[in-house]
Formats: C-alpha cells, structure tokens, sequence
C-alpha cells in the first residue's frame, strides 16, 4: 500500500507551496480556486506563516511584490478575471526582477466568462501578461501530483532567475483529486543579496526599482533580461512524448487537454492509427525543438485545447508549417470528449477527409 | 561644532525637486526621524508614482518603487516579510494615494497595518504637469480643470484624514503643512510620533503634509507658502484627527 | 480494467463523499483513481454529483461522461444520467427517493430504499454508505479488510466512532 493521499489539486498546490518554504501568501476569492486560499488560511497561522486575504487581486499581487522584494517566497492564486487584474504587477514584478509563484486556475472568458475550466489564458500567460517586453516562466500540470511538484519547482525556477513563474492549470485540475505523494524534494532558496529587507547599516542600501528613465540604460536592462530568457531557453524545457516513436500524427496539448486527447490516442491506437502526443509541460519555454523534430517525421499536427485555438499558433511557429496544423477545441468551459479528439485524429489520418 | 549637517538617512543625491517645492523639507524631516530614532537599517522605504516617485534615490534605507497607488500594499508585503525588524513607511502623494490607490489606502488603515504613511497633499498632480487632483480644491485651476474645478461636474475633494478617521482600524492620523518654522516643526513631531507607533507596535499612523507646487500652482514660492495658509488650511485643517493610544490615556 | 463511477444527488446526501470513498478503496488497493466534482453555483442549488475513475492503468480524462457504475440518490439523477450509462452498465438507484423504475434495458439494475433503511437502522445520515456497500459488493471489490483500512484515512480520528456504523451501513447494503 503506497503512502499517496487523496488531493484536490488546489490543496497540493498550497501544501506544496508550504513545502517549498512558502510562508507568505496572498489572495482574493474567486471560484475555482479558492481552496487554495482555505488552505492557506487553516495553515500559514499554524507554522509561523501569514495568509491575508487582500482587498483586491491588484492588492494581492503588490503584497507579493512586497514580500519578494523583502527576500522571502511568496505566492498568490487567482481565476482567469483576477489574473488579468494582477497583470500591472506581473509587469512590474519582471521589471523589478522579483521572484514569485502566481496560480491561475483558468475559468472560461472574456470577461466574467463562466466558472468552468478553459486554456484561454494561454496568451495571457505565455505572450502578454501585462505591459513591456518580459516572459514568465509557465509550467502546465497534468495531474494532482503534478500540481504539486510544479509548485516546488516554480518556486525552484522563480528565485534562479528572479522571475515570475506561474502555474497555469485549470478548473478540472484545481477540483480534482487524485493520489499525490507529498515526499517533495525542495532546494533551498538562494541568498538574496538584492533583498530590501534593511540595511543593517553593513551594505549600501538596495533599491527594488523597474523606472529607468533614460532610454538607453532601459534597453540595456531589457536586453540584459532577454540574455536570461535565452538561458531558460536553453535550460528549462520541460515536455513529455507519449507514443512518438512511430507516430504519424502528433497531437499537441496540455493539461487537462493531454489527458483527453491520452483516452484518444489509446482507442485510435486500437484501431491501428499510429498516433502520438507531445505534452508542453513548460508553455514558456515552450518545447520548440521537439516539435520541429517532429514535423519532419509526421503527416499532421492536432492542437487540441480548451481554447479558439492560441497554443497552435507556437506548434506552427515550431515546426515552421511544415506540416498541417489543426486545431480541436471546445472553449467557454466545455471540455473536447475522447470521442471529438478521436475523431479529429481519424480525419487527419484520412489525409484531412472527413 | 556642528550646527547644521545632513541627514545620515538621506544619500548625496542632490534632489530633482523645482525651487519652493516642499518635498525636500519633508524627506529631511523624515531622514532626521530615522536618524534620531536609530533605525536606518532596518526601515524600508516604498516610493510611490509622482514627484517623488524617485525618493528611492534619496534615502539611504532599502528603498522599493511601487506602482502607481500601490504602495500601501507593497508595505503591507514588506513588514509582513518580518514584522519584528522591519520598519516600513510609505511616501506618496494626493493622485496616488487618494486617488488610483484609494482602495489600498483605506483598507491598510482598516487593517491597522503597522505601518507609517507619509501622504503629501498638494492638491495637483505635480509630475504629469499640473491636473486637477482629488484634492484640488474647489474651483481651483488646473490643466485639466482650466475653468475651475466645478464640483457640479466632476465632485468635490476627498478629505482624507476625516474620512480615515471613521474607520476603527487607524491608530494616529494627523494633518500638518510645512509653510513656516513653526508649521515645519509640529510636522518633523508628527512624523517622529508616526515612526515611534510603529516601533511600539501600535499600528497605522498617516501623516498628510499640506504641500506647495509652485510651478503647476503657477506661483512664486513665497505665494505659494502663503496660498496654503489662505485657501488650503481653511478646506483642510490642521490637526490631529485620531490618536488612539492619546485617547485611551484620556489625554 | 477501468470502471468509471458516477454518483449524484441531492447536495447534504454524502455524494461527495462516497465517490471520495470509493476513489480512496481504490487506493488502497492499489489501482489509480480520480475524483471529480461537478462545482459552482450548481452545487448550491442543490443537485451534487462527482465522477470516480478506479483503473489498473494511468487515468487519461477525469472526466466520467459515460459511467459504467451510476449511483442516483434521487429522481433529478436518475433522468439526468441514466441514458448517459455505459451499455452493460450498472444503475444503483435510491428506491425510497426514486418511484420510477429504469428504462433502459442493456443495464443491471439494483433498487435499494437506502435512506429509509438508513432511518430504520438509525443511521439516517448514512444512506449513502448503504448503496456505496451494495456498490462494491456487486462491482466485486467488497472485502472487509480494505474497506476498514479505506475508513481509517476517510473518517478523521476525531470521529473513530463513526468507524463502526459506516461498517454496519455499507455490510447492510450488501447484503440487501
């Protein structure tokens, strides 16, 4: 008998958050994620933490700038609207070069949109999370113990490079449970010589700043940022192939996407057709180079997403169009069926016909 | 001896500030504070969006520049971060604290958060060249007001120490102006008793500095002093609005 | 193997729980499982249901839109889902709440009148756990070993004495 629990994939990202040294934390409710914020509330008093409930994700998001600056982790959670709310501090997080965990657990949009589980903040997340040149590091779970070892390892990331890391999920992944092993292993963070965290009247003072307001030490700093950027790049690409190897249709997905499109793949399988999937862990970086690997090997490509279709534009850019790309997609809080991914793959094998 | 000398808190940076503006007299006074209170290396500063928004510059504690109104929650990470060892003050102006940053205001007061706020009201935004602020006065001119504010249209100044004041949450709020000796130290004392609360623990203390800005006020300095005594102090008195600890003692 | 569990409810009727139940004794047999709510305004409104996968493989999608094992603790469930049911399927249905015999008849289906069992037994709360006994009883997985060890991590050490009449509730409905 395995010593795995039974998890909300909200409770293991706020329990391994805790984990990973997070004592700090803060939040706004808003449905599907507030377990997160529960969870922290019952906990953080406990253990010499602090959760505090903010008046406002715009709030939340500049305490966590407060934090980080201070030198400690530190993380918030939001849906969809709220995120977007966070999003002048997600911007002036990269400019001030602080490092945090942010959660989205993505509900349907624009707008209110709806509560049930989507992907549509793929863009949001991965190209525009607020103003000015900067990426954040996105790390995309697929299941409960995923949920969990993403938020260590957000954390891990965030404080190497002094930068945002979100975790992008969504409602499906937050609501459900599923056997998680808690046995986390966590690197220590490192020193923070940057920290304002006082003087101690031993070193000259530390300043947390994103103004530059001459343009030519500005672009120096972007630039600077980009070098980094390149390194995680480099470094930091996390994806999983299932059924690659004599694949001749490659779906691409994420999340709770992937384990849709996993139940097609199977039954397609079945039936003889020689698909397989590439899993995005990291959105960003995102996992250019093995879908270009791909692309010479493949007939076509099949994005499926919780979205109008935003992932597939980083699988055409990948593979250069080399091969179709299609898209397979329920959006507004609808989930594709096996049965809908199925049938997109039997299409693609056809050559496109139906 | 030495009679007159700067601030240990305050760096070699000379100020950006226009002639006759008040910010300078009151960064000092805050600097004079930390010193004299013995806690530059422990106090982190917040800088806010306006004027002052490179106060990160001039004193030398740790120093954070937060977004425009932010600054009330960015403190609110930071003496969280380590409540024992941090001393936290925020620096910010009318647009940004009463302003963009109302909500952040009004709940760090609600909270009781320990900390202390430095607000400088000068009634116009200074930085983006003279418009009408929430706490332009009524009919006053301003680029974005050209024909007076006309309160009909577009409502009347927040008052900001009043309206603080009806919240449980504050421990002290005070009103002071920096227009003469006398008005610079009752100022430097409410600052030092802001400082001196949070060192006690005894939570959110706000100082409004009645301000001048002679180059969007379209003034001369010495006008500019005088026009604070005339039209500002009448709207906005002087004084201190709560002070619970004084009222406890029944003092 | 893979069966897939659907249960659903009246929200206050335990639903959420005895999926929790069903997915856990997964656990502790050591098969891989998954456990997810419908959530939202919904829940408020009163209805509550939740899908269980229990596989001997990696679960793909949570997501139960076809269950081989539907339980339906009232009538809004039944007519909802009972023509989402796997054909061979199995309908465990609430006799006491639920006048209306199934329809279907490519299914096995079983009557239980489990909440007024659960009143005559004095354990008015556990109806739930009556049909979750018949459920694992006729799906084979009704082994008393498990079940107890299932208990322990479910019920907080706090309500121990709860252990017991969860026993009783879930032996009743497997042997009715």
């Amino acid at each position: 008998m395995s010593d795995k629990v039974l998890m909300k994939g909200n409770e293991a990202i706020a329990e391994a958050a805790i984990i990973a040294g997070c004592r700090h934390y803060f939040g706004y409710p808003i449905t599907p994620q507030t377990e997160i914020a529960a969870y922290m509330a019952k906990r953080m008093p406990k253990i010499g933490g602090c959760f505090l409930q903010a008046e406002s994700e715009i709030a939340a998001i500049n305490m966590v700038y407060g934090v980080a600056s201070a030198g400690k982790r530190v993380m918030t959670s939001s849906s969809s609207p709220g995120i977007s709310l966070k999003g002048e501090g997600l911007s002036y997080m990269a400019g001030a070069d602080m490092p945090c965990l942010v959660v989205n657990v993505q509900r349907g949009g624009p707008g209110l949109g709806g509560i049930q589980p989507s992907q549509s903040d793929y863009f949001q997340a991965t190209k525009a999370g607020g103003h000015g040149d900067f990426r954040m590091i996105v790390l995309a779970p697929a299941s409960v113990q995923e949920m969990a070892e993403l938020t260590v390892k957000g954390f891990e990331l965030a404080d190497k490079y002094r930068m945002t890391s979100m975790l992008l999920a969504d409602g499906t992944m937050g609501q459900m449970m599923e056997p998680v092993a808690l046995d986390l292993e966590v690197k220590p963070a490192p020193e923070k010589p940057w920290a304002t965290n006082g003087t101690k009247m031993q070193r000259a003072h530390n300043i947390t700043n994103s103004l530059s307001l001459v343009a030519e030490e500005l672009e120096a700093l972007n630039f600077a940022r980009y070098e980094k950027y390149a390194e995680i790049e480099k470094n930091e690409v996390m994806y999983e192939e299932y059924m690659m190897d004599d694949a001749e249709i490659c779906i691409a997905a994420f999340g709770i996407a992937s384990r849709v499109s996993r139940n097609a793949i199977d039954e397609a399988r079945r039936q003889g057709i020689k698909v397989g999937m590439i899993r995005p862990i990291t959105l960003w970086p995102f996992p250019a180079a093995p879908f270009k690997a791909a692309a010479d090997k493949v007939k076509s490509f099949i994005s499926v997403e919780l979205s109008m279709g935003q992932m597939i534009e980083d699988v055409r850019l990948a593979t250069e169009c080399k091969k179709p790309v299609t898209l397979c997609n329920r959006v507004g809080g609808m989930i594709p069926s096996p049965e809908q991914v199925l049938e997109a793959i039997i299409k693609a094998n056809n050559g496109g016909a139906n | 001896m030495v009679v007159f000398d700067k601030p240990h808190a305050l760096t070699d940076a000379p100020f950006h500030y226009c002639p006759g503006c008040t910010h300078g007299i009151v960064h000092r006074l805050v600097a004079e504070v930390i010193d004299e209170l013995g806690i530059e290396g422990r106090t982190i500063g917040i800088a806010p969006v306006g004027c002052s928004v490179m106060a990160y510059n001039y004193f030398n504690c740790d120093m954070i520049e937060a977004a425009h109104g932010r600054a009330p929650a960015v403190a609110t990470g930071v003496k969280r971060a380590d409540p024992e060892n941090n001393i936290v003050f925020t620096y910010q102006g009318d647009g940004d604290l009463a302003s963009i940053g109302m909500a952040e205001t009004v709940h760090s007061a609600a909270r009781n958060e320990n900390i202390t706020i430095i607000f400088i009201n000068n009634a116009i935004y200074g930085m983006t060249g003279g418009q009408m602020a929430p706490t332009s006065l009524p009919g006053q001119v301003t680029q974005t007001s050209p024909y007076g504010r006309d309160v009909n249209h577009c409502g009347y100044p927040v008052k900001v120490c009043e309206m603080l004041s009806e919240l449980e949450g504050p421990e002290y709020l005070e009103r002071v102006t920096v227009n003469s000796v006398k008005n610079i130290r009752n100022a430097k004392k409410a600052i030092k008793k802001a400082f001196t609360n949070q060192i006690e623990g005894k939570g959110f203390s706000l100082v409004e500095v009645l301000s001048t800005c002679p180059t969007n006020w379209g003034m001369t300095p010495a006008d500019a002093l005088k026009w604070i005594d005339d039209k500002m102090i009448p709207y906005y008195p002087l004084g201190v609005y709560k002070d619970r600890s004084a009222d406890k003692e029944g003092k | 193997m893979t069966t897939k569990y659907l249960f659903s409810g009246f929200g206050g009727q335990g639903i959420l729980f005895s999926g929790k139940f069903v997915a856990y004794k997964g656990l502790t047999d050591d098969k891989q499982v998954s456990w997810l709510p419908s959530y939202g305004p919904e829940m408020r409104g009163g209805t509550a249901s939740c899908g269980v996968i229990v596989s001997d493989e990696q679960v793909g999608s949570p997501i139960v839109a076809k269950p081989d094992v539907l339980i339906a603790m009232n009538l809004p469930s039944l007519d909802r889902y009972e023509s989402a049911v796997a054909p061979g399927g199995m309908i465990f249905a609430d006799s006491t709440l639920i006048e209306r015999k199934v329809e279907r008849d490519d299914v096995k289906v079983f009557y239980i009148p489990a909440t007024a069992l659960a009143s005559e037994n004095g354990f008015p709360t556990l109806a739930n756990m009556i049909i979750v006994g018949k459920v694992l009883k006729e799906t084979g997985n009704y082994d008393e070993a498990s079940i107890d060890a299932t208990l322990r991590k479910v019920i907080s050490a706090k309500r121990a004495d709860m252990l017991e009449v969860n026993k009783k509730a879930m032996a009743l409905g497997a042997e009715y």
